[in-house]
């Protein structure tokens, strides 16, 4: 079963941009599109480990700011040549609040 | 355990070695590679262009250090393979030893140098890899500067004319009675002898070079019959030999070169060879195509599988610009042989077929080119020619009743019709991956076939594929657009956003019909610059559209960390905020203070969302960002100027700090720097910069269009100022006129090339009405511009940047 936490309103994140979460054994990068939709990815790039929080967010994609490996927000993918993938985590819109799921959030911290 | 490849010589041939190696079997070898030259491999055959100043070495890198990377092959470049130990199946470079189960030698060819007096001097070079070509470049550098080349081949021709393109006076000695002998007949050298004339290029055949004259360095060369022509410069391309003196001390066996079976396996079976250094079936070979299909061999061989190498025949092109030559197989006149012969003496058209029992064993092309690959295919597959013998010469064209036109020629080539000598592509190859992936340019086949990507000589034929392939859809002419979100190119939308009014991107995207819904990585940060370039005080900047750098107004680092780098204008500090400097650097345990080459501090370190408290500080002091993130102004780098100076002309340092105080803050197309030097001994490198000044008795020398990063490049001299005031109106107008005409991420030297340095000069030097134009809208649109990015931070501009949205501390312990 779900358990979800709240994490943040979506005014809290700029359109096109991103905020980090903080757990205790990494950061998780949540997104918001031009259209309003949230997305939530590791935040580190499986290249070089680039903060993707930081990078570009174009469509439902980011580019990351370290070399520009471009990664779907919907499925972590590495995008066009490049491969790799970073994980994507599961959040509920309510209204203005996100959530994201607890146990999520423990297993993150537990790996 | 996977099995130790060592791969001795970073060059064409082990590069494509590799690649097939990859392809064929990823994880079969832990790859080692030893290269003499201090960086991965590059398209040598470039080298011609990058010496012309046509392209840049970055355009002709093959393998970049990502491509290394992601093979995993241990570069271990700028290291020479002193010595091969057999019985221990090491090799050494620099003392160290590693071990290899497998070796491959590719060692390239050394250039030839003639054992003749002053041949050791400085000034007497090669033209073999990027370091000749950067010392070329330098001595072309000097006003008026003489070279003399030694050997009219192909290798010598190419230099020469490359250095009579960068201005130098250019002399070349050839032995022999005709240039290129080895690949024109006497015909077809005179044209070219007549043509490199007209350049301006000396051409002196028969020429016996007894010494090279000098003190310190070159100054002239002797000939037997007494002839000395002065010299800067000289560059012996007289011919190579192949590089195998590892392999002789190693007792493998050597030949002229390393000897090798047909599957490239040398006398010892645990070493392959290939490539220039090798020698097979008694042939050593000094053109690409072959080495490719050496390396196609050696690749199938370190892999287990069956393959043997067959010489085909090669053709050359000379790859100098507006001369169009091009020869294949044996033209030698003999009894058995026939020719057919054309000649347009006022086309400046020769071509010349030899045939041998009606198939054709030779050509040679000089004007009109078009035909090259056709006769060439008919020569390969010794295909009789008797009932086009009356129209052959004529060209493909002319065969078959109706004339064709030359895409129709093209398409009627057969599909095994070599197209790229230099990589083996056939016809069949590049109109099946048209054809399947959807390739639409020129760019595309590059890409895919790798046809045309090597020395280029066949982008002809490739468009006129892509023609006959693609019809109509294809346009040759077509703008490269911005990014794959528009068929616009940047001039093109620049343009619209003017003349539709367009104030922001969705409104771009909107009336330029943007294919994505918005945009991507490429497009937002160019259109933001732009708006904000065109509607200074009317455009909202659109902060989500600029790089993590601009955004947060710092710049990231490899562990996600920032830097922070304040202003010193003019590169003056004092007492106050170098204090306030080492304060922030302790209260905020910052790791790394660094002097930057743009004479100012940079804290380097910090932490995201310790950011606006440093700041804070370094604003206490009266400090400001020195954007050295931004596409805009950097830095201002000064002298010491008249003020200390015994050699100062002019207050320098001064000058600088103005010009920095009043142009800071302006978004620019990409970075511009600047340096202000008090005298021609130029202590603030001014004449490398994208725009300099250089202080003189009688005023100011405004200097632009410089480069020291990627590309080098000596600054072009704009004009010469007698007032301070007057140098600031044209440098200000000068920056004007690039925010307003540069594409994003063009750097003034690019855009100063792409639109002439005449056009510059027309608006800014011999138009003072213009200049002043220019000079208000900077100053107007500075208005909205000067304005402290880090203040308004401190002050709690886009706080969301600098805080986590949530934190979760140490989990309860799960069930
Ligand atoms: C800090 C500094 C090196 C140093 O420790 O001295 C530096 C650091 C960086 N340079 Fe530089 N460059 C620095 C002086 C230079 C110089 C020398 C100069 O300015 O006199 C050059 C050659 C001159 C020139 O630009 O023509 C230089 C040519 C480059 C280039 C090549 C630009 C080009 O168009 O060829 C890049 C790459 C780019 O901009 O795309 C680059 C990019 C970078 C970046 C921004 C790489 C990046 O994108 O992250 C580095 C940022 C590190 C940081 O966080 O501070 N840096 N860089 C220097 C900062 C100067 C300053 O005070 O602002
Ligand atoms: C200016 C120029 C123009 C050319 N134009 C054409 C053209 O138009 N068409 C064409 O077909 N060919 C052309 N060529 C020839 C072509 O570049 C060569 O045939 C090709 O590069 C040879 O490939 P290779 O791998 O055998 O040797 P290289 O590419 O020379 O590579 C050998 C590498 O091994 C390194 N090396 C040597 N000894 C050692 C050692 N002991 N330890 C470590 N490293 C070592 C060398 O430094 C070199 O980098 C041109 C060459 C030049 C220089
Ligand atoms: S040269 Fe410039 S870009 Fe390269 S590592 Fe040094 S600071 Fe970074
Ligand atoms: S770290 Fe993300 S692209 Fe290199």
């Amino acid at each position: 079963m779900n358990d979800w936490v709240e994490i943040g309103k979506l005014s809290d994140i700029p359109r096109r941009g991103a905020r980090c979460v903080k757990t205790p054994l990494g950061k998780i990068a949540v997104f918001r599109t031009a259209t309003d939709e949230v997305f939530a990815i590791d935040d580190q790039c499986p290249h070089k480990g680039g903060p993707l929080s930081q990078g570009i967010v174009h469509g439902a994609q980011v580019t990351c700011p370290l070399h520009n490996w471009v990664f779907s927000l919907e499925t972590g993918e590495a995008q066009g040549a490049d491969e790799g993938a970073v994980r994507t985590f599961a959040l509920r819109l309510d209204g203005e609040k996100i959530f994201m799921d607890a146990n999520i959030l423990l297993a993150v911290a537990a790996e | 355990m996977t099995e130790k490849l060592v791969v001795i010589g970073a060059g064409m041939a082990s590069g494509r070695m590799l690649e097939h190696l990859f392809d064929a079997d990823p994880g079969a070898y832990d790859v080692t590679l030893f290269g003499a030259e201090p960086r991965g491999n590059y398209n040598r055959i470039m080298l011609s262009p990058v010496l012309a100043g046509e392209k840049t070495y970055e355009e002709i890198v093959t393998h970049d250090a990502n491509w290394y990377a992601e093979h995993g092959v241990n570069c271990q470049f700028g290291k020479t393979v002193t010595k091969i130990d057999r019985n221990a199946k090491t090799v050494f470079a620099d003392g160290v030893e590693t071990p290899y189960d497998k070796l491959v030698i590719a060692t390239g060819s050394a250039p030839f140098i003639i054992p003749i007096a002053g041949k050791d001097l400085p000034g007497v070079m090669a033209f073999r890899d990027l370091d000749d070509v950067n010392n070329m470049v330098a001595a072309a550098e000097k006003p008026g500067a003489k070279a003399v080349v030694i050997g009219g081949g192909l290798l010598g021709l190419e230099a020469a004319a490359a250095l009579n393109n960068r201005g130098m006076d250019v002399v070349v000695l050839h032995l022999m009675g005709h240039l290129m002998e080895r690949q024109l007949d006497p015909a077809a050298g005179y044209l070219l002898e007549k043509e490199l004339e007209s350049r301006g290029i000396k051409i002196h055949c028969k020429a016996q070079t007894k010494a090279i004259l000098g003190e310190e360095r070159v100054e002239a060369v002797l000939l037997e019959d007494g002839t000395v022509y002065d010299a800067d410069l000289v560059v012996m391309a007289v011919g190579i030999r192949p590089e195998t003196r590892i392999a002789t001390d190693a007792g493998i066996a050597v030949e002229r070169g390393i000897v090798v079976d047909d599957a490239m396996q040398t006398s010892d079976p645990d070493i392959l060879a290939l490539g220039e250094c090798v020698e097979h079936n008694g042939m050593v070979y000094g053109l690409v195509a072959p080495l490719y299909d050496m390396a196609k061999v050696a690749a199938k061989t370190l892999t287990g599988a069956e393959a043997a190498f067959k010489p085909v025949q090669t053709a050359t092109q000379l790859k100098v610009t507006g001369v169009n030559l091009y020869s294949a197989g044996d033209f030698a006149e003999a009894e058995d042989r026939e020719e057919i012969v054309l000649r347009d003496a006022a086309a400046g058209v020769y071509k010349r077929v030899v045939l041998k029992e009606d198939k054709i064993v030779g050509a040679v092309l000089y004007g009109e080119t078009g035909d090259g690959a056709w006769f060439f295919d008919l020569l390969k597959r010794a295909e009789p020619i008797t009932e086009m013998r009356d129209t052959l010469i004529f060209g493909q064209a002319y065969q078959g009743g109706a004339q064709l036109d030359p895409t129709a020629a093209v398409a009627a080539l057969p599909d095994d019709a070599e197209i790229c000598g230099c990589n083996g592509v056939c016809k069949s190859t590049i109109t099946g991956a048209i054809a399947e992936k959807g390739l639409t340019s020129l760019d595309d086949v590059r890409a895919h076939t790798k046809a045309s990507a090597s020395c280029g000589s066949c982008t002809g034929l490739v468009e006129k594929l892509l023609m006959a392939t693609l019809g109509d859809a294809y346009n040759p002419a077509a703008i490269q657009p911005m990014c794959p979100c528009t068929e616009l190119g940047h001039d093109e939308v620049r343009r619209l956003i003017v003349a539709k009014e367009l104030k922001s991107i969705p409104a771009v995207m909107q009336e330029l019909e943007w294919k994505t819904s918005c945009g991507c990585a490429k497009c937002r940060p160019a259109l933001n610059y732009y708006l904000v370039a065109t509607w200074p005080g009317e455009y909202e900047d659109d902060n989500q559209s600029r790089f993590i750098n601009e955004r947060v107004h710092a710049n990231i680092q490899k562990d996600g960390t920032y830097s922070v780098v304040p202003r010193m204008f003019g590169g003056l500090t004092n007492p106050r905020e170098l204090r306030a400097i080492a304060d922030v650097a302790d209260k905020f345990n910052i790791p790394t203070v660094k002097v930057t080459g743009g004479q100012r501090i940079d804290l380097l370190g910090v932490k995201k969302e310790d950011l606006p408290g440093v700041w804070a500080d370094l604003n206490a002091a009266g400090m400001v960002s020195g954007a050295a993130y931004a596409k805009g102004l950097r830095t201002v780098k000064t002298c010491v100027g008249s003020d200390w100076c015994r050699f100062g002309t002019q207050d320098s340092t001064g000058l600088g700090v103005r010009i920095e105080k009043f142009m800071w803050g302006a978004w620019t197309p990409a970075k511009v720097k600047m340096a202000v030097s008090g005298c021609p001994r130029n202590c603030a490198e001014a004449t490398c910069k994208d725009v300099g000044v250089v202080c003189v008795d009688s005023g100011y020398e405004i200097h632009f269009a410089g480069a020291a990063g990627l590309d080098i490049k000596g600054t072009e001299v704009l004009c010469h100022a007698k007032t301070e005031d007057e140098a600031m109106e044209i440098i200000v107008a000068l920056v004007q006129l690039y925010r307003e005409q540069g594409r994003y991420l063009e750097r003034i030297y690019k855009w100063a090339r792409r639109v002439g340095s005449d056009s510059i000069k027309a608006n800014i030097v011999e138009d003072t009405e213009k200049r002043r134009y220019y000079y208000e809208r900077f100053v107007y649109s500075q208005k909205f511009a000067q304005v402290d990015p880090w203040e308004e931070r401190v002050n709690g501009k886009d706080a969301h940047e600098f805080a986590a949205m949530a934190e979760f501390g140490m989990p309860q312990a799960a069930e």
